[in-house]
């Protein structure tokens, strides 16, 4: 039985999260707008009236930082409320439904969308000076979630009996992580290309896009993105590899094979071995940098297509769209 | 090769500069290009692109009638892809080319670059470089000891930190290499060699395997043999007498339903016995947990009605519980469509007309008020059958495979089969035909989809996936990671200023430490450790030190 008061709070919760989190664009925009530019201002500011026995710029200065600085705490502390409040979403669903919040796109998407929000506040709580980079995370955020809802959404329902494994729990929860993770690290690398291209225009003397001069100097350097969005994938790429392995038991004992070339089993293998060639990139001469970036986004767009295209287009076993 | 690339077994890259070479050499840099990381690398992407057709274009092994649609939508296409294998990718020798090539590129690595890891697990942790301050960490701090007392006890404790430790003495000067992490070396190759065994249990399990699925009706039953299924794949090892005798009768099947008519529950209660005339054993089979006895599986995989009829000849022969399986169409309502074929009719002479039925079958029939019958329900509640019947040459002698849910359209086209009457039955009722044959509805059977496997090889698949799992977790979390500290008596000095406070420093020690580039923080281990060596402090004076070098920026 499903309890219908439970789960219209929860879809309260859900669109309360998106409010937020919109708020928390606003916020980091004018952080990543104007704060920045402010310290860099600051700093080289202040060093240059340091060097000339004077100080008046410098404070002038730094109340405008403050004033950014404020706005970014206050959109990380929004950050913080949205996932709060997607966790709430997710919970009360569960409880309306008596299963496990993942057990439709709407729901999965929601999930992995809250994946994405916790590793990268995970990622602000040991490198704080990231905190403005909270606008490229919260942007795809926000329309993921908006996509999710006005797309993919599905009322609370009970399982159809084939899904009704405590697989389920495990196969997908780990899929979850692994595809909130590869997604964020995937927003990682495009950054590391943006500031990889404008890099480059410095070095060749020759200017850059437009976007590429606006967004990259506040960007951290290349190879702190490249080292993030790898780190991330490391973490990332077991815990795919072992959904992949409990989608295949689970396979084995309802399906009555561990692996028949179903569509989504082969996106599955395919997005898996995308990332194991990253993996392998990274370590090879000519294909670092760049290349391998480029790889890490095909691996995200794997990920994407197996989600969207297989599960609405294509169709398989995996039919738990809960779509009609 | 630098240093920091030593700390991975991983290939050097090929060179490529072209000279004049015999066919051995030739062959010897084939070889290396083969199994070097970039090949690896291009095969592993071109698996993953080679998979993509597979998935997007209908395929044999998934559903022929799907590809049977793809070739009449796409008639021109179809038989070009076709001849290059795309419907049955993942079987096509292009695929397996890839795979295999890929495959022995793996092999052709692990192998030297076992042998290579094993030899380093013998060798004591190489000897420091000149100037530890050059390496990525490096700090100086300083010992009241003298070097080697100093040192034993930093040894101890390295040791103590599961470090490889080796020694060396040059005159009063002591130097310590220690490393650390090997498991990361072992992970990677145990993930390799894994994969490796994964794939030879795949082909080993499509070589002796086999499977097989029937549909039974409650009341009905089968044996595991392949003469029995309705469709069965088996591998090429596998001979029919090779079969693990089991026979099962289903006794029962029932779904429960929610309030929203979704399914809750599928249950087909069957009763197995392992071999003919022994004991009998029931079991609940139901999705997810299919019945496991004697190496084989047996799955519920799907389900249905069959419609019950009684047919009575004008000569007073008759047909009593005939019984057709009918294939849901609409997963909600179960409305199924099906076909009944009676070749021969008791005491009839060969010629005589046969009688086909092709039908609707509704569990829940609701009344529309018309002569249109529709499901409503999928539960069994106002069951109703809406029957073609049909006179003539059903066309099964001819020896093509005709499909059991309909009648052959050809045979109808052709005239062979005539159309002599329709009616909508309830449970029942029944339909007299012109010449005089009556066909009465009685009800209906469940029936389930089973199917038996058997993959013997399928645990050392799982064995060698969980290796390669735990393999990869040690060859990602773990971080090989070098440290050399080199003590050297500090300088002698005269007149010591602050000799009464603090203890004469009699050692200079100089740490560093090296990781691979990709491996996350080694700065804070390598401070953390500094700090811990034992009996040491911060160097208090910089007029102790002997050389001229300030303590290096940490990163
Ligand atoms: C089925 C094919 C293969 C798969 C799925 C695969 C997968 C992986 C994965 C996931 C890693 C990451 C683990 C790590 O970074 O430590 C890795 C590392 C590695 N692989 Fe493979 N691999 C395959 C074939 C090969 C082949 C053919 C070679 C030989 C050239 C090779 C050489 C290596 C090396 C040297 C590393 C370690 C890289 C490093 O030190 O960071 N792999 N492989």
């Amino acid at each position: 039985m499903v309890d219908s008061s439970l789960a219209s709070v929860s879809d309260s919760a859900y669109t309360f999260s998106i409010v937020i989190y919109t708020l928390a664009v606003a916020a980091f925009a004018f952080e990543y707008a104007f704060g920045r530019t402010g310290r860099i201002a600051r700093t080289s500011t202040a060093h240059r009236a340091a060097l000339e026995g004077g100080i008046s710029l410098a404070t002038e200065v730094t109340t405008g930082v403050s004033r950014a600085e404020r706005l970014g705490r206050a959109g990380l502390a929004a950050t913080v409320l949205g996932a709060v409040l997607q966790i709430v979403s997710l919970a009360l669903r569960a409880a309306a439904t008596g299963r496990v919040p993942w057990g439709n796109m709407f729901e999965f998407a929601c999930a992995v969308v809250l994946v994405v929000v916790l590793s990268w506040l995970w990622l602000v709580r040991s490198a704080p000076q990231l905190r403005h980079l909270g606008i490229f995370v919260l942007i795809p955020v926000v329309s993921i979630l908006v996509y999710a809802g006005l797309e993919l959404y599905a009322a609370a329902a009970p399982l159809v009996p084939a899904l009704r494994s405590y697989w389920l729990v495990i196969h997908v929860i780990s899929a979850v992580i692994a595809s909130g993770m590869f997604l964020f690290s995937g927003l990682l690398a495009g950054l590391y290309l943006v500031r990889h291209r404008y890099d480059r225009s410095l070095v060749d003397d020759r200017p850059a896009s437009r976007p590429v001069t606006a967004l990259a100097p506040r960007l951290p350097t290349a190879a702190v993105l490249d080292s993030l969005s790898y780190r991330v994938v490391a973490f990332a790429f077991p815990i795919w590899t072992f959904a992949v392995m409990a989608g295949a038991i689970w396979a084995e004992s309802a399906w009555g094979r561990f692996w028949g070339w179903d569509p989504k089993e082969t996106w599955a293998l395919i997005a898996w071995l995308v990332y194991a060639g990253y993996l392998h990139a990274r370590a090879t001469a000519g294909w670092k940098g760049t290349k391998a970036a480029s790889v890490n986004l095909v691996g995200a767009f794997a990920m994407t297509f197996n989600f969207l295209i297989i599960n609405l287009v294509v169709s398989g076993l995996h039919s738990y769209a809960g779509l009609t | 090769m630098a240093l920091d690339q030593r700390l991975s077994t991983a290939p050097d890259p090929v060179e490529t500069d072209r000279v004049q070479m015999g066919p051995r050499a030739l062959a010897r840099r084939w070889w290396r290009a083969l199994t070097s990381m970039r090949t690896a690398l291009v095969l592993l992407f071109l698996l993953a692109l080679a998979a993509v057709p597979g998935s997007l274009l209908p395929q044999r092994s998934l559903s022929q009638g799907k590809v049977s649609a793809y070739y009449a939508a796409h008639p021109q296409l179809a038989p070009i892809l076709d001849r290059l294998g795309a419907f049955a990718v993942f079987s096509s020798p292009w695929f397996a080319a890839i795979y295999l090539l890929l495959f022995v590129s793996l092999i052709g690595c692990i192998v030297p670059r076992t042998r290579m890891h094993l030899r380093v697990l013998r060798q004591p942790p190489p000897p420091a470089p000149s100037r530890l301050t050059r390496l990525p960490q490096s700090d100086t701090v300083e010992s009241t000891l003298r070097p080697a007392a100093a040192a034993d006890g930093i040894e101890r404790a390295l040791r103590r930190g599961r470090w490889r430790v080796a020694r060396s003495t040059t005159g009063e000067v002591v130097e310590l290499a220690a490393e650390k992490g090997y498991l990361r070396e072992v992970g990677n190759l145990a993930f390799h060699a894994a994969l490796v065994v994964l794939l030879a249990g795949v082909a080993i399990g499509k070589l002796v395997g086999y499977e097989g699925s029937i549909l039974v009706e409650e009341g009905g039953g089968f044996c595991n043999s392949l003469q029995q299924y309705d469709t069965y794949r088996n591998g090429p090892l596998v001979q029919g007498g090779d079969l693990t005798p089991l026979c099962a009768d289903l006794t029962r099947f029932s779904v429960d339903y929610e309030a929203n008519l979704t399914p809750s529950k599928f249950l087909a209660q069957i009763r197995y016995t392992r071999q003919p005339g022994g004991p009998v054993t029931s079991y609940p089979l139901e999705v997810n947990s299919p019945l496991r006895v004697d190496g084989i599986r047996l799955y519920l995989t799907g389900h249905g009605f069959s419609p019950r009829f009684t047919i009575r000849y004008p000569d007073g022969s008759q047909f009593t519980d005939l019984s057709a399986p009918f294939l849901p169409q609409d997963a909600t309502t179960l409305a199924s469509t099906g076909a009944l074929k009676l070749p021969d009719r008791p005491n009839a002479d060969p010629g005589a007309p046969q009688l086909a039925i092709e039908g609707f079958f509704a569990p829940t029939a609701a009344d529309l008020g018309d002569r249109r019958l529709v499901s409503v329900d999928p539960r069994p509640m106002n069951p109703a059958v809406a029957i073609v019947v049909y006179q003539g040459s059903i066309g099964l002698d001819s020896g093509a495979p005709q499909n059991v849910f309909q009648l052959d359209p050809q045979q109808i086209q052709r005239g062979a089969l005539k159309r002599v009457d329709a009616a909508n039955l309830l449970v029942g009722q029944s339909l007299t035909l012109p010449d005089g044959t009556t066909i009465s509805f009685d009800g209906y059977k469940q029936w389930a989809a089973l199917q038996v496997s058997h993959d013997p090889a399928q645990w050392s698949v799982l064995g060698a996936a969980v290796t390669a799992l735990l393999g990869l977790m040690c060859s990602l979390g773990v971080r090989r990671r070098r440290v050399w500290v080199r003590l050297r008596p500090a300088l002698q000095r005269t007149g010591d200023p602050g000799a009464g406070s603090v203890a004469r420093p009699r050692t200079v020690i100089d740490v560093g430490g090296l990781a691979r580039a990709d491996s996350g923080r080694f700065g804070g281990e390598f401070e953390a450790l500094v700090a811990g060596l034992p009996k040491t402090r911060r160097i208090l004076e910089d007029t102790t030190r002997s050389g001229a070098t300030f303590p290096a920026e940490r990163t």
